[in-house]
């Protein structure tokens, strides 16, 4: 993968990123986190990941984002955009935002060589990749694999039960 | 030529970064959410970035199993917000101050 597409998809999701954290309107806030993930999905095709990039479409850009715009509609948007008091919180968040995008980056960039910078092995291109992710699945991360199916039942429960009654 | 690993860990510490700028800023929870969704994918990234680099697919399977708690998490979520929007009638954090000392 060249240095320039790189560089075009990384600019995509930083401009994607911002526009979702400063949206007034809710509607675009969300339909710019969809854009965000699906310029990460082609970061992953580009990185040799089909299996990642396929669920990265199906789960984010998919059902979490049908999620975010079912509750936008049924609450509505009107009631959802208000004035956001943040008093002196603007340029503390800013600071610390900054601050901690420093640590970030140096900590980060200092312990990438670390994580080696070999050659492409055959396997890792396309189908077989999906292979290997399905054989690590079931036999290495099985047990894993097995509490994720539990976990999503549980917060199939939990949402159904929550949004069910008067709770609070 | 290659993207050098470090240009994927960049990326993904401003991204992780304007995740917490928007937690810290804005008053929103839907945006507040949509904030944290980006952390967990700023995160995704350098998994499958650093696993690509080590010619590894455990970085991959992770990133399946932090998917999988991202939608738990956003499916409770929200319904949260659905739950506190019917008894408040508002979605701003600030409002939602009962357990505050």
């Amino acid at each position: 993968m060249s240095v320039l597409l790189f560089g075009i998809l990384a600019v995509l999701a930083l401009i994607t990123a911002a526009l979702m954290v400063t949206a007034r309107n809710l509607v675009h806030g969300v339909l710019m986190m969809v854009a965000n993930f699906a310029v990460i999905a082609v970061m992953y095709i580009t990185l040799n990941a089909p299996f990642v990039a396929v669920v990265q479409v199906a789960v984010y850009a998919g059902a979490i984002m049908v999620l975010f715009l079912f509750i936008v509609m049924l609450i509505g948007e009107q009631q959802l955009t208000f004035d956001e008091q943040l008093g002196g919180q603007r340029l503390y968040a800013a600071v610390l935002g900054l601050l901690l995008a420093g640590i970030l980056l140096i900590t980060l960039v200092s312990a990438a060589p670390y994580a080696g910078q070999s050659q492409l092995t055959e396997e890792f291109i396309g189908r077989q990749n999906v292979q290997l992710v399905g054989a690590q699945l079931y036999t290495e991360y099985l047990l894993p694999f097995e509490a994720a199916s539990v976990l999503l039942l549980i917060a199939m429960i939990g949402a159904v039960v929550l949004a069910k009654r008067r709770l609070l | 030529m290659p993207v050098p690993v470090q240009y994927y860990a960049i990326l993904s510490a401003l991204l992780f970064s304007m995740g917490v700028v928007g937690v810290l800023l804005r008053r929103n929870i839907i945006i507040v959410f949509m904030s944290i969704e980006l952390m967990l994918n700023a995160a995704n990234l350098l998994f499958v970035a650093f696993a690509r680099y080590q010619n590894v697919v455990d970085g991959q399977v992770f990133v399946f199993f932090v998917m999988t708690v991202a939608a738990s998490e956003v499916a409770i979520g929200l319904a949260l917000v659905m739950a506190l929007f019917r008894s408040r009638q508002t979605t701003d954090v600030d409002d939602i101050s009962t357990l505050k000392g």
